[in-house]
């Protein structure tokens, strides 16, 4: 879906990159400022709310001022969480997430190399234009037939039922941007590699690889973070409380906890901490994967 | 697609190579996603309770659902949240894009935060915003604010409203990304030349950054339009379809009836809908899009 810049376009853009865009944003803009600062609000409450209530004591939270940090905080219901199986869901998602994403990624960079090296025989054309087309496809809406598939193949409710499925949704994403990276490696270095003699599997990962290395992690982040935080293929393929995922685990604590608010905050709290401990590492490289990838 | 032409391999040894490269890609593709879509169209023709065997049944399904009136309920709900989504992201995305595309550090500041909520799974988003929007023990009643201790989940209007409203604060950030990126590409020398002709800020807008914005409008209401199908663990954690049917788009519809009614066959004709409103939906954005954004679609190809 996502459109790419034709060749001239792209030159332009690299010519304009260099100048460095100072473009009309510079100049005051009332509107965009207050929308600014009310968008932050608006992200912000609920976030803070969260945390903070997260933190209270349960007999005593409701009583208090519901936006003041409560004066005696307590990680009891962090503990609580943590004796309800955290760690075990924690690990079905490390498992589940690095389970699928690096197949995924191993394999969408060798077929969007593969599509770009080879783009000009039939057989890769039809390759291209299938993935292509996974991406207007809602695939929630292939979760029956994937039900009945998993269940022929003996895997319901396993973790390896939630990876395979996985791998394939990634896909078409994943190759699509790769694709557009690897198309900007310029002609000359393949060239030199062939007159040494290297083949298509050495220059795949001697020069392809080094050179698209931030689209990789890119799409490594992206697809991490769609799996990490999918609900519907844990919901239909398993059933075991000890094969549950994050997302599955939370909304089940909710209603084990039924009115204890401050718990089910911690549980939200606990499952989006790993996630924002990588976002505070690796968010340069997430924020302007995505605009590349996206808004070329 | 010269640039094809003079990247394809000349060897014979070198060029059988690459498609096996594209192979295991493609297997998965083909087992997980190609297979499943033809499967969801012929599980159509089938009546399957999940567990026992497959029978075939010709157009039963089919009828049953074409003459459910839950269908025609279930498609409003569906375009209704995939407009009033769109209609309120749109703008608001554009402003804040415009916005973030300012270089002023404390932008790139708000900008790190309003991404946070796009890193949070949908499951717990509507778990959080469950217990914050509770009549009795949410934010409202904490607060002692009238106004916000509605029963926000309760009444289908407001569950409507709530539904759209946590989209939005998922998705905004996303999409007024994708705006950054296209405002920052826009030549500085069009304002300037503006400037000397006399337009005001207003007028610039309209006349400079909208047009050029035109791709980048198209690309971002493309993703959220599909994407906006696809709205499932949300609204299933949040409401479960409810008040009554008030929220029930065709995701939820689908599950509900395969997976809770064990009615596999008219879940699959549900499922076999949705692929259908999706790829016609992409069809008719690119179309929008006219000629130059095929163009660029095929050199993406």
């Amino acid at each position: 879906m996502t459109t790419t810049l034709t060749k001239p376009q792209r030159q332009e853009k690299i010519a304009r990159r260099e100048r460095r865009p100072r473009s009309a944003t510079q100049r005051r803009n009332w509107l965009g400022g207050l929308s600014g600062w009310l968008w932050l609000v608006v992200v912000a409450v609920p976030l803070y709310w969260t945390v903070i209530t997260s933190l209270k004591d349960q007999s005593k939270y409701y009583a208090g001022n519901a936006l003041a940090p409560s004066a005696d905080s307590t990680l009891d219901n962090y503990r609580l969480v943590i004796e309800s199986d955290f760690g075990q869901y924690f690990i079905n998602s490390v498992v589940v997430a690095v389970g699928a994403v690096v197949p995924a990624i191993t394999f969408s960079f060798m077929a969007a190399y593969a599509i770009v090296r080879g783009g000009s025989t039939r057989f890769l054309r039809v390759v291209n234009g299938l993935f292509l087309m996974g991406l207007a496809i809602p695939l929630q809406a292939t979760i029956i037939p994937i039900y009945l598939i998993v269940i022929k193949l003996h895997l319901y409710d396993s973790l390896l039922a939630l990876i395979l499925p996985s791998i394939a949704f990634a896909i078409p994403l994943s190759v699509l941007v790769l694709a557009n990276f690897i198309r900007d490696v310029p002609k000359e270095l393949f060239d030199s590699m062939r007159v040494d003699g290297a083949t298509e599997w050495t220059t795949l990962w001697r020069l392809a690889a080094p050179l698209t290395r931030p689209a990789l992690i890119t799409v490594t982040i992206y697809s991490a973070l769609t799996i990490w935080n999918g609900f519907l293929l844990p919901l239909v393929l398993t059933q075991s409380p000890d094969k549950r995922t994050l997302p599955l685990a939370v909304w089940s604590l909710q209603g084990q906890f039924q009115v204890n608010v401050p718990a089910i905050l911690a549980a939200v709290v606990l499952t989006t901490l790993p996630i924002l401990v990588l976002y505070a590492f690796g968010r340069r490289q997430l924020l302007s994967g995505l605009t590349a990838g996206f808004g070329k | 697609m010269s640039s094809l032409t003079h990247h394809a391999p000349r060897s014979g040894r070198r060029g059988s190579l690459l498609p096996w490269l594209a192979a295991p890609a493609l297997v998965f593709f083909i087992g997980f996603a190609v297979i499943p879509l033809v499967g969801v169209f012929a599980l159509g023709f089938t009546t399957w309770d999940g567990i026992g065997a497959i029978h075939p049944s010709g157009f039963d399904s089919w009828r049953a659902v074409l003459t459910d009136p839950g269908l025609p309920h279930a498609l409003l709900v569906t375009f209704g949240v995939m407009v009033a989504s769109w209609a309120f992201q749109t703008p608001m995305s554009i402003l804040l894009g415009t916005f973030m595309a300012g270089r002023q550090r404390y932008r790139a500041v708000l900008g790190v935060i309003y991404f946070i909520p796009l890193l949070l799974s949908s499951a717990a988003i509507a778990v959080a915003y469950k217990a914050l929007l509770n009549p009795t023990f949410g934010l409202g009643a904490g607060l002692g604010v009238d106004w916000l201790s509605k029963d926000w989940l309760g009444q289908p209007g407001l569950a409507f409203g709530v539904v759209i409203f946590i989209v939005s604060w998922q998705f905004i950030p996303f999409h007024s990304l994708i705006y950054q990126g296209g405002v920052q590409q826009i030549p500085a020398s069009l304002y300037e030349a503006a400037q000397l002709d006399g337009a005001g800020r207003v007028r610039q807008f309209f006349s400079i950054t909208l047009p050029a914005l035109k791709y980048t409008i198209i690309t971002s209401s493309t993703l959220m339009v599909v994407g906006s199908l696809t709205f499932f663990d949300l609204i299933y954690v949040l409401t479960e379809g409810g008040p009554g049917d008030a929220t029930r788009v065709l995701a939820l519809d689908m599950y509900k009836r395969g997976f809770q009614a064990n009615l596999m066959g008219p879940a699959s004709v549900i499922a076999t809908i949705l692929v259908l409103v999706g790829l016609g939906l992409a069809l008719l954005l690119r179309r929008l899009g006219g000629k130059d954004a095929a163009a660029s679609q095929l050199e993406g190809a």
